[in-house]
């Protein structure tokens, strides 16, 4: 029993991560067209942002806010300095984001080496707490409530504010949206930060979940961000919430009871499997 | 026919026959190559370039001819290449006999999954391919069975003398050269069959080949099969050159590399994936022997520590070419000449 509880936490935990990961693609992705290959360079940035300030002494929310913020400014820089000049060609946005990925873990590696870096982890979440005859490790409490946390924001403001409105409109139907008068690129920006600031969280809380933080993080979650929106179905929140929950417990729990590895087979092959038997995700958005 | 008509008709035959005759020459390139052409060190780097132009030429067979956007290339490359190392590792076969094998199981491969992943268009067909070549980097990498080598690779045993070994570079040098005309002679030969002249109508407009009373399905499938064989052979050629397999030529990042070699080159031409794959692959190798040389070490930090890093300065590279040279460098001459016509108007 206490193992079941332990894997449960901790594939809810990892869900998560891939929960942050993916409601920034999910986004991008549903209102641009844009397949977002440089989301994992944005996680990175976040993660080595977050870690730099936190060995620097700061304490680990302001290290996690800097880290947001730097990873959000980042996103904004590659919306309005790369994917904007490009509106017309929207297969080479996402050549461009490609590149982006190839080129910002090389340059993070370039400074702080190809190794990963340990992570300073702060004494009050470095320690266990029972629950059912289970030590869970706290940590794995912070990342579901963070994810909550942004499920929550995201939710508000999509469904509540104006730009949310807009937004939504505008992965429904973007030719419609102009069409009323309504200039949808405004909020292309909107949504790159939002995704970014998300992506970058994700990266800060990465290093607290993984103890340590490494060039090649960000491409690794990314495959299994792209599985969780494609299961979700693109442009859904919603749809991405419970699809990372499906894919973290699933992995862990395939991969504690099978041979290590197998979890992260059966998650991408049960994404193949899905779409074959139900090409529009499991919320039935357009694929 | 005057010299200059002769030469446009005929300069791919001549470039071959310089190809060709390459490892007799102790020509040294300073800067190019580290030693002279016919040096060991130098034709190894010149027979990765040469298959990599081909795998990239084979690539562009579903990205520039059919318009279909694949993730998972490396899955039928690293196919050949696993698939004969473990023939050769685990069954002992006669080589050739492997490599035969090998090239039939990348070509199956190709087979059963593209008919499957061909159900999908557009970016869910990104996805599954995506997904496909992932479930097969895992198994390579996490190597349930303990034959594949997992993170450290395959080291392939019973290859024929005359391919192994420092002294035999020319050899492999050939083979690789031969596995390039093969693939250009293939690609050629399939985009101006009627099949071809089906696969651009696909890129162009899918629906209206269907109006016409065609099935895309078959045909995509022919260009995601033909694609898949010349990877598997590709990768077959690999296990000669590096003398065993890599984790690194399953992963997602291979592929992403051969879309940029593509995009570098130029989508969709003749000769513009094989430039770009030829260019990628000799700036990677050089980029990483020039961070390690003394010019660079000399520089300050804030210029050395980027330089250090090849897949940085391609990364940069590759924005830089999407933003200002959409055709790739075989587009260049095209709006080099535009330029220079459009000037002449001016003036």
């Amino acid at each position: 029993m206490s193992t079941v509880v332990l894997l449960g936490v901790t594939g809810l935990g990892l869900g998560a991560l891939y929960f942050l990961v993916a409601s920034g693609l999910s986004l991008i992705f549903g209102l641009m067209d844009v397949l977002n290959f440089a989301h994992g360079a944005l996680l990175s940035v976040g993660a080595y942002a977050t870690w730099w300030a936190a060995s620097h002494s700061f304490g680990f929310p302001l290290a996690l806010l800097f880290g947001t913020a730097v990873g959000t400014l980042a996103a904004v820089a590659l919306e309005l300095g790369l994917i904007r000049p490009l509106y017309r060609r929207p297969r080479e946005q996402v050549l461009a984001t490609v590149g982006v990925g190839l080129a910002v873990p090389a340059l993070l590696s370039a400074i702080w080496g190809a190794d990963a870096r340990t992570f300073p982890v702060p004494a009050a979440l470095a320690g266990t707490f029972t629950l059912l005859g289970a030590s869970v490790p706290v940590n794995r409490l912070v990342l579901i409530g963070a994810a909550l946390v942004v499920l929550l924001a995201l939710r508000l403001f999509l469904g509540r504010t104006r730009h949310g409105l807009v937004v939504r409109a505008g992965v429904e139907d973007r030719a419609m949206v102009t069409a009323l008068g309504i200039d949808v690129r405004r909020a292309f920006t909107l949504v790159f930060a939002i995704g970014g600031a998300a992506a970058a969280l994700a990266g800060g809380l990465a290093g607290l979940y993984f103890g340590s933080v490494d060039p090649t993080q960000g491409s690794a979650l990314l495959i299994f961000g792209f599985v969780v929106v494609v299961m979700g179905g693109l442009g859904s929140v919603g749809g991405a919430a419970v699809a990372c929950v499906v894919v973290g417990l699933v992995q862990q729990f395939a991969n504690y009871y099978s041979t290590a590895g197998l979890g992260d087979l059966s998650v991408v092959v049960m994404l193949a499997v899905l779409l074959l038997v139900r090409p529009s995700g499991l919320t039935g958005r357009l694929a | 026919m005057n010299v200059p008509a002769l030469l446009r008709r005929w300069w791919p035959a001549l470039v071959l026959v310089v190809l060709v005759l390459l490892p007799y020459s102790a020509l040294p390139l300073p800067g190019l190559l580290d030693g002279p052409i016919g040096s060991p060190g130098s034709l190894q780097l010149l027979a990765l370039c040469l298959v990599f132009g081909a795998l990239a030429t084979g690539y562009d067979l579903l990205l520039g001819r059919t318009g279909l956007l694949s993730f998972g290339h490396a899955l039928y490359f690293a196919a050949g290449t696993y698939a004969t190392g473990l023939l050769l590792t685990q069954a002992g076969l006669n080589f050739w006999l492997a490599a035969a094998l090998g090239l039939l199981a990348g070509l199956a491969l190709a087979a059963l999954l593209g008919s499957v992943s061909l159900r999908m268009t557009g970016i869910g067909f990104a996805m599954v391919t995506l997904a496909f070549a992932q479930a097969g980097s895992i198994l390579v990498q996490r190597d349930p069975g303990g034959v594949t080598g997992g993170e450290e690779g395959l080291a392939a045993t019973g290859l024929p003398a005359s391919l192994v070994g420092i002294q035999h570079t020319a050899n492999l040098y050939w083979i690789a050269l031969a596995y390039l005309v093969v693939t250009l002679a293939a690609v050629q030969w399939a985009v101006r069959s009627p099949i071809g002249r089906v696969w651009e109508g696909i890129r162009e407009n899918e629906r209206r080949v269907e109006v016409l009373g065609l099935r895309p399905y078959g045909f995509k499938l022919v260009a995601f099969v033909l694609a898949g064989a010349l990877a598997a052979l590709g990768g077959v050629v690999y296990l000669l050159l590096t003398g065993g397999a890599t984790p690194q030529t399953t992963t997602s990042d291979f592929t992403l590399s051969l879309l940029v070699m593509v995009v570098l080159g130029g989508s969709g031409t003749r000769w513009g994936p094989l430039v770009g794959g030829v260019l990628y692959t000799w700036a990677e190798h050089r980029l990483a022997s020039l961070a390690g040389s003394g010019t660079i070490a000399g520089l300050p930090s804030v210029l050395r520590v980027p330089l250090s890093q090849p897949l940085f300065l391609l990364g940069v590279l590759f924005v830089i070419i999407v933003y200002a040279l959409p055709g790739g460098v075989a587009g260049l001459p095209a709006r080099l000449r535009i330029r220079a016509v459009s000037r002449g108007a001016q003036a």
